[in-house]
């Protein structure tokens, strides 16, 4: 980095912490649920698991119900890059996969397994990896089956943000400002857990190759930055206390606070070095390294209008409903739960719901403690929540814009770069749900933009279709040209068109067999070219009857190249036709006295003979192909098709020859 | 006098001769008015509007010989945008080429398919996957939900299924404000 000498930069790195743009401080809340320690729950009787636990793509179910799993075992495998895997908290027996109700503002059901525990807390084999020592590459790579996210909420898999590697990351910060009233959990954890924290760090710090390293800590913890402190004395890792103002713990926010840098809002902060770990993850990944545990349980404050708040360590899939009996139960006027904090949390459909990978905190709310809103007023222009918000961003013009769903200017105007961190509905005065206009109007454009997404899709498929018509229109007009003009050509100098016509297509036919015959030896028999006519009769007569007895010789033979059944086809429809236009011809030449029709009716005949014994062909061959294999279904119709069309004609030039004679005769009677 | 005149005449010439350059080195490659159009259209390809597909359509609009208001799975909200587009006053849509539905996809019963292909040669956007005598099937992501399949299936072996709201589609809605009932004296 050879950046140019900033002496503002310089003045401002003397200082400790850099104050970003507004924030709010709302009531901590924070001292009900530290009074006790990390709490554990009884083994629940049911843990529901929903797929949908982090950022990407759901993973992919590796159980089937009735399978009996161990704790740790893997029971659904990260799909695609951005997904992450789930893992049996406890031994037990799959006894549900399906939908549940999962803990989404939308309160739809979705995927979840269920395991029905069984009380033994049986371990699957666990590996721990040495990872003071191993391969940096192997330890990444191996965090795919850790189902480790980010633990701050935010749930992006954990192995995608070690293992970007674009840029090199200089400084690492540990998230533990907490900056949401209520949630205590990282604040217990580093009270509790501080040294296996280091040791996480310490994981961290080899995997990114950080030299600096700061855990933010807000200044209203100051047990737990002790505890920090303690444990990070003779090691690089520094501990910045950080004010308490909402909303530090969001991971720009944070950055700007510890080292007065700005993020660019188009950019991760990983492009410009610097990289922002949870405290709890790190912990996930210290155990995880160590000792082989995936990502089975989370600390989660219990709190609010519950009877006695604490924080406590829950499996992943615990049905909220024992959480909160855990903590002594609601209070009678419990009207609802929020996951998350107040700020940002969004509303549970029930108590039924499972503890995720996001949830850090459960809210039990009552109207006491969560007066509801008054009706919204107008906007007055105030522009507090200007001063409030933490981007830099208009609210005021975004709520107008996202009013009227005006969506495009919203769009202009960064809506995109909203945290949704609630400071700005909670300093209006006319008590305006900013926020959820953010939301709606995010969610709108969001979806616009996959409509007009599937628009151009559907538009371009379209296109090519047409494309596609068109372009065969054409092949077909122009063979048909061509065969126009090669029928013309040949008609032309000659006398007798009739006799020189089927010396023509006996010719081609002959070339064509031969050509075959050079081009693969082996699949056609090599002494068909000059045998006498009974003995060819006789050849196709013992092909019709292999063919009708089913013999599969010809087909296990031809099966595996569908060129050479194609080549075949045509050869045998070739013959067909020079057949029956020899024998056509014989009848012109022999007989004056011998009954006319006698002839033309064999040629007929033999072709008729001919054409069913390839449709019987190519059916038998069609239906010997595997008709599970799709690639193979359409070269097989395609003979078919085309074997067909060599009857058809074969049958046509039998009937014109026919037609031809009866009519000479009848002009010579 | 005359100086003044030639040197008109020159920046006239002048000026000519650049803007017919430009005319040629920028030329607009077709009608951008039948793209801006058919960029609004939702391309379901479905013909509901009277025109084989989407572009036809855009293209009579912009000739002035259809009207604004017949594509039902544009619904309102598209009929108003190509009323913004052209200048026109919205109208609601034409009742006689059929109301706006959910979003759908087609879905064939593969156990009653007899493989006739007549499905696929329906589909405007080639998302049956099939061969002759061969179970046919839709690639869901790329059905545009037209229903132009339903029809020429001997079998009825294609329905259209409504697309379902999950947690994945869920969209937060418009804040609104509960209006409580008050008791009329």
């Amino acid at each position: 980095m050879n950046a140019p000498i900033n002496i503002a930069g310089l003045l401002k790195k003397t200082k400790d912490v850099f104050r970003f743009h507004g924030g709010v401080h709302p009531p901590e809340n924070k001292a009900q649920s530290t009074q006790l320690p990390i709490g554990k729950l009884p083994m629940p009787e049911k843990l529901v698991l929903p797929l949908r636990q982090h950022i990407g793509n759901i993973p992919k179910i590796k159980v089937a119900i009735g399978d009996h799993v161990l704790k740790g075992q893997l029971i659904a495998e990260a799909e695609g890059a951005v997904s992450a895997a789930i893992h049996a908290p406890t031994s037990g027996v799959i006894s549900a996969i399906g939908e549940a109700i999962i803990p989404h503002p939308s309160g739809l059901p979705d995927h979840c397994i269920t395991i029905t525990t069984d009380g033994k807390e049986s371990w699957a084999e666990r590996y721990p990896q040495d990872w003071r020592n191993a391969d940096i590459t192997t330890l990444i790579g191996s965090l795919r089956l850790s189902g480790i996210v980010g633990l701050g909420g935010a749930t992006f898999p954990t192995q995608i943000k070690l293992g970007s590697g674009k840029a090199a990351i200089h400084t690492l910060i540990i998230n533990a400002a907490e900056c949401e009233p209520y949630i205590t959990c990282d604040d217990m954890l580093m009270r509790e857990y501080h040294a296996e924290i280091v040791h996480g760090i310490t994981i961290v710090q080899r995997l990114i190759g950080a030299s600096n390293i700061i855990i933010g800590i807000e200044d209203n913890k100051p047990e737990a930055i002790k505890a920090m402190r303690a444990a990070t004395t003779n090691t690089a890792i520094q501990v910045k206390m950080v004010p308490t103002l909402y909303p530090s713990g969001d991971a720009r926010r944070l950055v700007h606070l510890v080292l007065g840098q700005e993020v660019p809002h188009d950019k991760r902060s990983t492009e410009v070095g610097i990289q922002v770990f949870n405290v709890a993850t790190v912990l996930a990944l210290y155990r995880y390294f160590e000792f082989g545990e995936p990502a089975l349980s989370r600390v989660v404050s219990m709190t609010g209008n519950v009877k006695q708040p604490q924080n406590f360590e829950v499996l992943f899939g615990t049905p909220l409903v024992d959480l909160v009996k855990a903590a002594g139960g609601a209070k009678a006027d419990t009207s609802n739960f929020i996951m998350g904090g107040p700020m940002m949390g969004f509303n549970l459909p029930s108590d039924n719901v499972p503890i995720t990978k996001a949830a850090n905190c459960i809210i039990a709310a009552s109207p006491t403690l969560f007066e509801p809103p008054p009706p919204a007023m107008p906007c007055i222009r105030c522009a507090r929540c200007a001063d409030a918000c933490p981007v830099n961003l208009q609210p005021q013009e975004l709520y107008w814009f996202a009013k009227s769903d005006n969506f495009e200017k919203a769009h202009e105007y960064n809506l995109f770069d909203c945290i949704e961190c609630g400071a700005c509905s909670y300093v209006c005065p006319s008590d305006i749900p900013l926020v959820q206009y953010y939301r709606y109007a995010k969610s709108e454009i969001i979806a616009l933009d996959k409509a007009k997404e599937a628009a151009d899709i559907a538009r371009e498929r379209n296109e090519f279709r047409l494309a596609r018509i068109e372009r065969e229109k054409q092949e077909r007009a122009a063979k048909h040209a061509a065969r126009a003009q090669g029928a013309k050509s040949t008609e032309a100098p000659n006398e007798s068109p009739a006799v020189t016509d089927k010396q023509a297509a006996i010719a081609a036919a002959i070339a064509r067999a031969k050509a075959q015959k050079t081009s693969d030896e082996a699949a056609a028999p090599k002494n068909i070219s000059n045998i006498s006519d009974a003995t060819k009769a006789e050849i196709a007569e013992i092909d019709a009857r292999r063919a009708a007895a089913g013999l599969t010789e010809q087909v296990t033979n031809r099966q595996p190249n569908v060129d050479d059944k194609d080549k075949q086809a045509k050869i045998a429809a070739a013959i067909a036709r020079a057949k029956a236009q020899k024998a056509e011809a014989n009848a012109s030449t022999v007989s004056k006295d011998v009954p006319a029709k006698q002839p033309v009716i064999d040629a007929e005949k033999q072709a008729k003979i001919d054409a069913a014994i390839e449709r019987a062909k190519t059916l038998k061959s069609a239906a010997a192909t595997p008709p599970t294999n799709d690639l193979n279904a359409k070269p097989v119709a395609d003979l078919e098709k085309q074997a067909k069309i060599e009857a058809a004609i074969a049958r046509a030039k039998a009937q014109k020859a026919a037609a031809l004679k009866a009519k000479e005769d009848q002009s010579k009677e | 006098m005359l100086i003044a005149l030639y040197i008109m005449l020159g920046l006239a010439l002048l000026l000519g001769a650049v803007l017919g350059y430009a005319a040629l080195k920028f030329k607009v490659e077709g009608d951008p008015l039948i793209a801006r159009i058919d960029a609004i259209l939702p391309q379901t390809q479905c013909g509901q509007c009277g025109y084989p597909g989407c572009k036809p359509y855009a293209t009579a609009i912009a000739n002035g010989e259809a009207d604004i208001n017949q594509c039902p799975p544009g619904g309102d909200e598209g009929v108003h945008a190509l009323a913004d587009l052209m200048g026109m006053e919205y109208k609601p849509l034409n009742a006689e080429h059929g109301e706006t539905k959910p979003k759908a996809v087609a879905f064939i019963e593969e156990d009653l398919c007899i493989g006739c292909t007549l499905c696929i040669q329906a589909c405007p956007v080639d998302a049956i996957l099939g061969a002759a005598k061969h179970m046919h099937t839709i690639v869901a992501s790329e059905c545009t939900g037209c229903e132009l399949c339903v029809a020429p299936c001997p079998v009825d072996c294609i329905t259209m299924e409504t697309i379902e709201e999950t947690p994945d589609n869920w969209k937060w809605k418009y804040p609104t404000i509960p209006i409580k009932p008050v008791i009329n004296l």
